[in-house]
């Protein structure tokens, strides 16, 4: 059948500059390019060209430039070039539509409409620089009041404090499975959470063992798949994550195909080499909150009540209430993930219309929580979205205790959004399991670009809070006061409890 | 956060002599009833009887030693969840959950189990003697030296081997009493694509789900069922021979990727 698709990009030469060094035609995964030694030319098949850029940012003689396909059906605002694609690629496959990363359709972003407070005049800003400025967070249950017994003048705490994360800056690294990564991926997300005093999350494809020693900075994941799940595995995390969603791909399973399965994969994962890792859509043994309940306590018992559990939800219309339930049945952590989360591969429907923005649903359930006088027995995670510090520090204005980042941690790695994680051809050597393309990630240097980021992010959000006039994170949470929207409307103003700004 | 021991102290709750321990959780908390569990194993006990047991849930989660449990009463949810080496015998019923994402160990229950025994499960083996509710062995998987047996002695409801990646289910039939037993569960084994159900009689093909056919017994089919068999009858009774010598139905996946050709690459 003759395809109908266009080449989404268009790959220019510069012919003067371009060396025959082939440096492009190694490093495309997708063999876009080709060197014909005759000719002594480069061709590229700009139909396999997938944007990921990898070619251009390491031509050494600046001679590519890769832009978008400008052709276009005549103007029409209802049919537009991906959905006339699209229709052609599932005529000519029968197939779903697979896609990778989050959502990137034009839904509001409403971190973009919101601006934050700085203190003028009437109460003096703080520089971080010269005055101690404090980020460290600790997520988990904290007590509905703290008995304090004095004796011969000495006080100590009779309150039983649950078990707590402590974190030095409010920002985690977000599940991802090693499978949807390579392992130089993983290595680096943990040695970085390591070295930054955070987090990272297995995902739910279990944790090889050469990062067992990570363990006291890993938030190991159990999924509907069980995946890898087993005492060693329950007993070396430091926090247990019950994922029961996620936010780009809300109320569905996962498919990892059998060809990513390879040797090391699956014995991680604990399966058989090659075969399908199916995680079906619901837990099975969670039908309602009293079952949600029954799995969180049986994960406190496995690990004798010492780590505290997480439960993991995509962003959807009742969140608010959901996560009341949540809480009531004894998680520490409710993490929200946002419809702009990202994933290895979901299908391109799924991602790109269910959920909700992720600050929609953390001010509706921080709100909820409140109201109902439960907030302290949570801490609150949000996923889904977070791009830079400006939007960390007004997530946890809104009421989020840290965020997750997933995207905005491969970006720092190299990735480029091209989407195309699901082909386990990445070329940035991020989410991949070839070896070839895998060992072009150093975890040296993944760390290392880790760290950096976070700690330029950290140091931001410090700036921030300072010119607030606030010293710690801990007086910014849930302090709304300190927002206000611009652009919105009354209904959006009200969801996310700001006034606009100017009032 | 540990769970005050204190109730161990009192010798007409715990009663220990070398490495046998009695356990009388007549007002045990589940929270309670574990820690002692745990404790005493760590402490040396290798054999526990537990009496009284009126709906504790998690026993045997957490437990690393090889221990053996004796559990007289009916055990809670979750028994054994994430279990890995210890053998529980319940002497009654057991409720749902029994081996969820069990590791490794055993797991006797003399009579009934409830819904979604031996979820996730990857290792040990799990002896039903009468029959089991929904779900059974949904999403069991092996792997290398892993492998998870099911016994069931009676019959199954619906959606047996939903997602199964691997293991081996049997499904005997005996409270059916009739020498040629017909199964009646629906959609059997929706999307497996790993493992082998075996189940003594019949089973209509609309009984089964999509990706999942009969296939013949071969040599080592027999041999594995008379492995699973002869365990069943050690623990219940019966005769193996006689057991053996009735006609059963394979059940296995037809790809292990029932859902390769979904997506559009």
């Amino acid at each position: 059948m003759k395809s109908y698709l266009l080449p989404e990009f268009i790959i220019e030469r510069n012919d003067y500059r371009c060396i025959r060094c082939e440096v492009c035609v190694r490093q495309c995964a997708f063999e876009v390019h080709r060197y014909d030694e005759e000719e002594d030319e480069v061709f590229a098949d700009e139909s396999k060209c997938v944007g990921c850029l990898r070619c251009v940012t390491l031509c050494p003689t600046n001679a590519l430039v890769v832009r978008e396909n400008p052709t276009r059906i005549p103007q029409n605002y209802n049919w537009t070039m991906d959905y006339l694609m699209d229709a052609y690629k599932q005529a000519e496959t029968g197939g779903v539509l697979l896609t990778g990363m989050g959502c990137d359709r034009g839904y509001p972003i409403y971190w973009d409409h919101i601006v934050l407070d700085a203190s003028q005049v009437t109460n003096p800003s703080i520089d971080p620089l010269r005055e101690p400025m404090e980020l460290r967070t600790y997520l988990g249950a904290k007590p509905d009041q703290l008995e304090i017994k004095s004796h011969k003048g000495k006080a100590s705490l009779e309150t039983r404090l649950t078990p707590q994360l402590k974190l030095e800056t409010p920002i985690l690294f977000s599940a991802i499975s090693y499978g949807a990564i390579s392992y130089n991926t993983c290595e680096s997300l943990a040695r970085a959470a390591h070295e930054l005093g955070t987090y990272y999350n297995t995902g739910e494809g279990g944790l090889h063992k050469n990062l067992y020693k990570y363990g006291k900075n890993t938030i190991c994941q159990v999924a509907s798949g069980r995946f890898g799940v087993h005492a060693d595995y329950l007993e070396v995390a430091a926090a247990l994550e019950i994922k029961i969603g996620q936010g780009a791909k809300p109320g569905i399973g996962g498919h990892l195909p059998g060809e990513k399965v390879t040797a090391e994969i699956s014995r991680t994962r604990m399966i058989p080499k090659g075969t399908d890792a199916l995680s079906p859509a619901p837990h099975h043994d969670i039908y309602s909150i009293e079952d949600l309940a029954q799995l969180i306590y049986a994960l406190k018992e496995a690990t004798h009540w010492e780590k505290p559990v997480s439960v993991k939800i995509a962003a959807v219309h009742n969140s608010a209430a959901i996560a009341s339930g949540i809480v009531r049945a004894g998680a520490d952590i409710v993490a929200l993930d946002g419809i702009r989360g990202g994933t290895g591969a979901a299908p391109t429907r799924i991602r790109d219309n269910v959920g909700i923005p992720i600050e929609l649903a953390l001010a509706s359930v921080d709100t909820r929580l409140r109201e109902e006088g439960i907030r302290n027995r949570a801490s609150i995670v949000i996923a889904g979205g977070i791009r830079n510090s400006g939007d960390v520090i007004k997530a946890i204005a809104l009421g989020a205790d840290a965020v997750y980042l997933g995207t905005a941690a491969l970006v720092a790695m190299g990735c480029h959004v091209c989407q195309k994680c699901y082909t386990g051809k990445c070329n940035w050597g991020i989410a991949t399991q070839d070896p070839y393309l895998s060992k072009r990630l150093n975890p040296d240097i993944g760390t290392r670009r880790l760290v950096n980021m976070i700690n330029g992010w950290s140091h931001e959000i410090k700036e921030m809070l300072g010119g607030m006039g606030i010293n710690a994170i801990e007086s910014l949470r849930g302090n709304r006061l300190r927002l206000r929207g611009v652009g919105l409307n009354q209904k959006e103003l009200d969801i996310l409890g700001i006034r606009h700004a100017g009032e | 956060m540990k769970i005050d021991l204190e109730k161990k102290g009192d010798p007409r709750v715990f009663a220990r002599i070398n490495d046998k321990a009695r356990i009388d959780a007549s007002n045990l908390h589940y929270r309670e009833l574990n820690a002692m569990v745990k404790e005493a194993a760590s402490e040396g006990v290798k054999t526990m009887e537990i009496h009284n047991v009126f709906g504790q849930r998690y026993i045997g989660s957490g437990v690393r030693q090889p221990v053996h449990i004796d559990i007289y009463g009916v055990p809670g949810n979750d028994l054994g969840a994430f279990m890995d080496g210890p053998t529980i015998i319940t002497h009654r019923n057991a409720q749902d959950g029994v081996g969820n994402t069990m590791n490794s160990g055993t797991i006797v229950v003399n009579g009934r189990a409830g819904d979604i025994v031996a979820m996730g499960m990857r290792g040990g083996q799990i002896f039903i003697r009468e029959s089991v509710g929904y779900r059974a062995a949904i999403h069991m998987k092996e792997y290398f030296k892993h492998k998870p047996v099911l016994i069931i002695g009676g019959t199954t409801q619906d959606f047996l081997g939903e997602y199964m990646a691997g293991g081996v289910v049997v499904v005997l039939g005996l409270t059916k009493g009739e020498k040629e037993v017909k199964h009646q569960a629906r959609h059997i084994g929706t999307g497996m694509h790993g493992g082998a159900i075996y189940l003594r009689g019949e089973v209509d093909d609309r009984n089964l789900g999509k990706g999942v056919s009969k296939v013949p017994l071969d040599e080592k089919d027999r041999d594995v069922l008379r492995d699973c068999v002869e365990g069943y009858v050690s623990y219940f009774g019966g005769d193996a021979d006689e057991i053996l010598s009735s006609h059963f139905t394979k059940l296995a996946a037809l790809s292990h990727r029932p859902y390769g050709g979904l997506y559009a690459y």
